[in-house]
């Protein structure tokens, strides 16, 4: 038995935990900052915002040493019962949560609230991973359907909620679909889909002035910009291919251009013109997108300013002005990064996009080392989780992708998102610390 | 493939990062635009003292409602109209003005509010946020005295900001500067240098963090007080004696070249172009037929008359054409008369005004260097002496940077060739010059020096305006000793018979007589057909060891002893022995002479002479 011991904690990826414990000590710290502004002192009280975010940490602490604690086994055989239960909760939270923001999806505890469509990540990310090493990867339509049906339920639910961010963040689950068999074809197709999907929403629903023209829909200035990038890349593709290969990559990338414009066209134009108004503004709503008042990009501009004037090395911790009095609203959720852009200057921003890439980089190389295919597919499952999670909240605040309101993980104030993350680094270390003793 | 698109994504997050935060510097701007609040502090503008420390000129303050169109929030226009004093559709216009103008730069809604109104605004300022009272600098002048010379502080105009803006960027929209006279001139010593105070504040506009910027961040400089060199009893005695006339006194101390007085009539109360009265008027001072926008003194142009011949007898004693006993005949042949009189030597001419004795002495001037042709000799001649008569300070700027000064003019042989034609012309066409008529002009303040002069016996400083500026003394320039070239002792037959003028029995100047007092003068009768004729007298006292040398010039008055003579000798009495005959004073005081609109504009020299 002791030796056993000694084994897991000689196995464990301590390069991946310590990764995962730096980030949210700075996540942490950011948070101090962040509940703090310049004008005033260090408010050391566990009731502060920050000391509620060190009771969660202190919690995932505790829950990430008894789960190094338990054999992988366990989570393996419980896979069910887990995705069971974060499931029920996500039915549960559409009859009982709170609303907030237009969005039910909190349930209330005193003075801590619990957000189960963090916990579905978790649910989702082993359920498939069970399935896909059960079916020995995506090769048949039973494969598919079932793994649709994983993904597609905790996705339904959290689309009821409304809550499009976090159903964005599933997509994250096409890395370990492309990895256990889907042709890339689909990989790349799905990706386009998304991007074109979510940008003619978003565009279509802006009035942008043009020369000549005059106002009108920004979708025309989206298409534009797309067919513009196709071209370049038709061209880019030519100059780097050999002679032989041209003419097929051409006629690709061609079909490729026409198929997304048109699917960008069609949509935009179902949106426009065959939905009810109120249908529209649903979807609006779950887009971000500010019904009343179209030209609000208020947040996303002052995100801009703050992290532009952090310059080269920042304002200072607990310094940053832009943060800290207000100018940028939810900057200790979704805007956290402003915080820390403003106060570290580009050589924190820089550094913690490294860091964020240093573990899921690391994440994938740990999957690829795994004799165990449900460890593999697990850990594919969580990078892609943190991946989508960085693509879409960093992406959003640096003014690159739209306003989409997800956690930036370990770094917003936010118990749920903690813990989840917390729980499913912690499993897959654990899982990952016995790849030597698995004999599958 | 999957590493490659993490690797891929955080390139492109790197490279954005690299964008907003190194290369977009315009996002630090707006980021202080947003979170600092920048308040100017408005320095107190110098004092304007009396030569004695009398404060002429105040600084006080009133104050500009201004408003931020960001930081306006629940605004409830009807009260916030009466609030501000101005009807709803006036602040609705002025907000939406600012709102054009700027969200993030204040714009004034109401100015130039008095102290009493803002005490009652300042009180629940609080309620309306996005206002803001501005305070500003103006001017009060405690004894309304010498405006044309103190000049005027007025609301910078959009050229003024324009030029401001290259320069040194000083003003804002709705500040105030010296726009003409001393204020103009001195307005970088007076106006101090702006404080500027920079708090952080947060999304609501609330001031949460003082003092960060301490960069930025300076005291207010107050202006420097500037000292003129006028004395305000002198000052005021003038302003009194030419109320309701049209023309001017300079008074100068003559071993200093200070300017004790200077008045140009009609004048205006100053403090009537301060606050919100100053658009009408000024408005009906511009229009006023009489011009008391005008400074007379330093830019009227006026033909000198009799006064010029003390000048032509100096010269002439110099170029050693003539001596002080040198007797010439009254030959009213050559030119007009008046008086009793039939041969004068150079005293007894000057007593008289005798007119042909200085065309004979000024002819002897021309002709002097022979060339053996009337005509090239008369030129020569002529440009000789306009050297001469410049070195007295004719046909220069005098004033020591004063802006707007007239130089007068003072003809040549080049002036007369493009009359009269080269070689078509000599003495006799030009000679009424010599008795200070034909094409000379000059102004008060050259005939003031010009008194001075003859007081010094041959020399003058500059005259000038400002004795002390922040404490460094004069400005640069002010005083400066110049040097007619003419001995002393040729001044003393000139002297003497401006003694007489004024001493003697019957002399023309009697009315300047002071009792105990020498006073040397000279009147001068200038013709301003068809209306009366200009009154002149120039005149220094005592004697020996002069205090005070001065001109005065009453246009349209009729002959020089009757007007400007006693107003001279008012002046003088009261400056050396500190009373005035009040029964003399009585008889000037509140008589006016027939004043018909101003002739300035369109008075052309003529080459008629009157004599008295
Ligand atoms: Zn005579």
């Amino acid at each position: 038995m002791s030796t056993r011991r000694k084994n897991i904690s000689a196995h464990i990826d301590w390069t991946l935990l310590g990764l995962f414990a730096l980030l949210a000590a700075i996540g942490w710290l950011n948070l101090v900052s962040a509940a703090t502004g310049p004008d005033t002192a260090v408010n050391w009280s566990l009731e502060s915002m920050h000391g509620r975010q060190l009771i969660w940490l202190g919690l995932s602490t505790v829950i990430t040493l008894l789960i190094l604690k338990i054999e992988g086994e366990f989570f393996i055989r419980t896979t069910w019962i887990n995705y069971a239960l974060t499931t029920a909760l996500l039915a549960a939270v559409l009859v009982v949560g709170r609303k907030v923001g237009g969005a039910r999806s909190w349930f209330g505890f005193g003075g801590f609230g619990i957000q189960p469509s963090e916990f579905a990540k978790f649910g989702a990310a082993m359920g498939l991973a069970w399935w896909l090493a059960f079916t020995k990867g995506l090769h048949d339509l039973r494969s598919i359907i079932g793994s649709l049906a994983i993904i597609g339920l905790p996705v339904g639910l959290i689309l009821l909620q409304p809550d499009a961010g976090t159903v964005l963040v599933f997509v994250g689950f096409i890395f370990a679909l492309y990895r256990e068999g889907m042709s890339g074809f689909v990989l790349v197709a799905g990706f386009t889909a998304l991007v074109m999907l979510v940008f003619t929403i978003i565009t279509g629903a802006t009035t942008v002035n043009y020369p000549w023209i005059g106002p009108w829909s920004g979708i025309l200035r989206f298409l534009l910009a797309t067919g513009a990038v196709f071209t370049a890349g038709i061209f880019l593709g030519r100059s780097m291919t050999r002679p032989r290969h041209r003419r097929k990559l051409t006629r690709n990338l061609v079909l490729w251009a026409v198929a997304a414009l048109t699917f960008s066209a069609v949509l935009h134009t179902t949106m426009a013109e065959v939905l009810k108004p109120h249908q529209r503004d649903r979807i609006h709503v779950l887009f971000g997108i500010e019904v009343d008042n179209p030209g609000a990009n208020y947040n996303i501009r002052h995100a801009r300013i703050a992290i532009g004037s952090g310059g080269l090395t920042g304002r200072g911790w607990c310094e940053g002005p832009m943060t800290g009095f207000g100018f940028v609203p939810e900057q200790e959720t979704d805007f956290i990064f402003c915080k820390w852009s403003e106060e570290w200057g580009f050589v924190g921003s820089a550094l913690l996009v490294l860091l964020f890439a240093a573990l899921i980089i690391r994440i994938f190389f740990i999957a690829e080392r795994q004799r165990s295919a449900f460890t593999r597919i697990y850990a594919y499952n969580l990078g892609g989780l943190f991946f989508m999670h960085l693509l879409i909240n960093v992406g959003m605040v640096l003014g690159l992708a739209p306003v989409i309101g997800i956690p930036l993980p370990m770094m917003s104030y936010g118990g749920s998102s903690v813990l989840a993350f917390s729980i499913m680094m912690a499993v897959l270390l654990r899982l990952d610390a016995e790849r030597f003793s698995v004999l599958r | 493939m999957v590493v490659g698109i993490v690797v891929t994504i955080t390139c492109i997050f790197i490279g954005r990062l690299v964008q907003l935060q190194l290369i977009e510097g315009e996002l630090k701007v707006k980021a202080s635009d947003l979170t600092e609040s920048r308040t100017i502090i408005n320095p107190s503008r110098g004092l304007i003292l009396d030569r004695h420390n009398e404060v002429l000129v105040g600084s006080e303050a009133v104050y500009d409602l201004v408003v931020t169109p960001r930081h306006l929030r629940n605004l409830d226009t009807t009260a916030c109209a009466i609030w501000a004093g101005i009807s709803r559709e006036d602040l609705e216009a002025a907000l939406k003005k600012a709102r054009r103008f700027s969200r993030y730069k204040p714009s004034a809604v109401r100015r130039r509010i008095e102290p009493a109104e803002h005490a009652r605004m300042a009180a629940v300022l609080y309620k309306y946020s996005g206002f803001e009272l501005w305070r500003k600098p103006i001017r009060s002048h405690r004894y309304r005295v010498a405006t044309h010379l103190i000049g005027e502080f007025a609301e910078a105009s959009a050229d003024d900001l324009k030029r401001d803006r290259e320069y040194d960027r000083h003003y804002r929209m709705g500040d105030y500067l010296g726009k003409t006279g001393l204020e103009a001139i001195y307005e970088r010593e007076l106006r101090g240098v702006k404080g500027r105070r920079s708090v952080v504040v947060d999304a609501r506009n609330r001031v949460r963090q003082v003092g960060v910027a301490a960069s930025v961040d300076r005291a207010a400089e107050d202006g420097q007080d500037l000292t003129t060199t006028l004395d305000l009893k002198l000052q005021q005695h003038a302003e009194l004696l030419l109320a309701g006339k049209a023309g001017s006194v300079v008074a100068i101390e003559p071993a200093t070249g200070e300017v004790l007085a200077i008045v140009s009539a009609p004048f205006y109360d100053p403090n009537l172009m301060l606050g919100a009265s100053r658009g009408a008027a000024y408005d009906s001072l511009l229009h006023d037929s009489k011009k008391p926008l005008f400074n007379r003194a330093i830019r009227a142009t006026y033909r000198p008359g009799s006064i010029f011949k003390l000048m032509q007898g100096a010269i002439a004693l110099d170029e050693g054409v003539i001596s002080p006993g040198t007797q010439l005949a009254c030959d009213r042949s050559l030119i007009g008369c008046h008086g009793p009189h039939t041969m004068d030597d150079l005293s007894g001419a000057v007593i008289h005004s005798c007119n042909p004795y200085f065309y004979q002495v000024m002819q002897r001037t021309i002709n002097k260097r022979s060339t053996g042709n009337h005509f090239t000799t008369a030129a020569r001649g002529l440009d000789h002496w306009k050297e001469r008569i410049e070195a007295f300070g004719f046909g220069t700027k005098l004033g020591n940077r004063l802006r707007g000064t007239a130089a007068g003019n003072i003809p040549d042989a080049s002036y007369y060739d493009k009359v009269y034609g080269q070689r078509h012309w000599d003495f006799g066409t030009i000679y009424s010059i010599a008795i200070g008529e034909g094409e000379l002009l000059a102004t008060p303040l050259q005939m003031a020096n010009l008194a001075a002069t003859l007081a010094n016996r041959g020399w003058y400083r500059e005259p000038h305006f400002v004795k002390d500026i922040g404490g460094r003394g004069a400005p640069t320039g002010a005083g400066v000793r110049f040097e007619t070239g003419i001995a002393p002792r040729h001044f003393v037959p000139i002297i003497d018979g401006m003694q007489n003028v004024v001493e003697q029995q019957g002399g023309t100047g009697w009315r300047a007589r002071i009792p105990g007092v020498q006073v040397c003068g000279k009147t001068g009768t200038v013709q301003n057909d068809p209306l009366l004729d200009h009154s002149v007298f120039i005149a220094f006292a005592p004697r020996d060891n002069p205090q005070i040398a001065l001109s005065v010039y009453v246009e349209s008055s009729g002959a020089g002893g009757e007007w400007a003579a006693p107003i001279a000798s008012l002046l003088i009495q009261g400056h050396l022995t500190g009373a005035v005959d009040s029964l003399k004073q009585a008889r000037y005081l509140g008589a006016v002479p027939p004043m018909p609109d101003s002739q300035l504009a369109i008075e052309q020299p003529t080459e008629t002479a009157q004599q008295p």
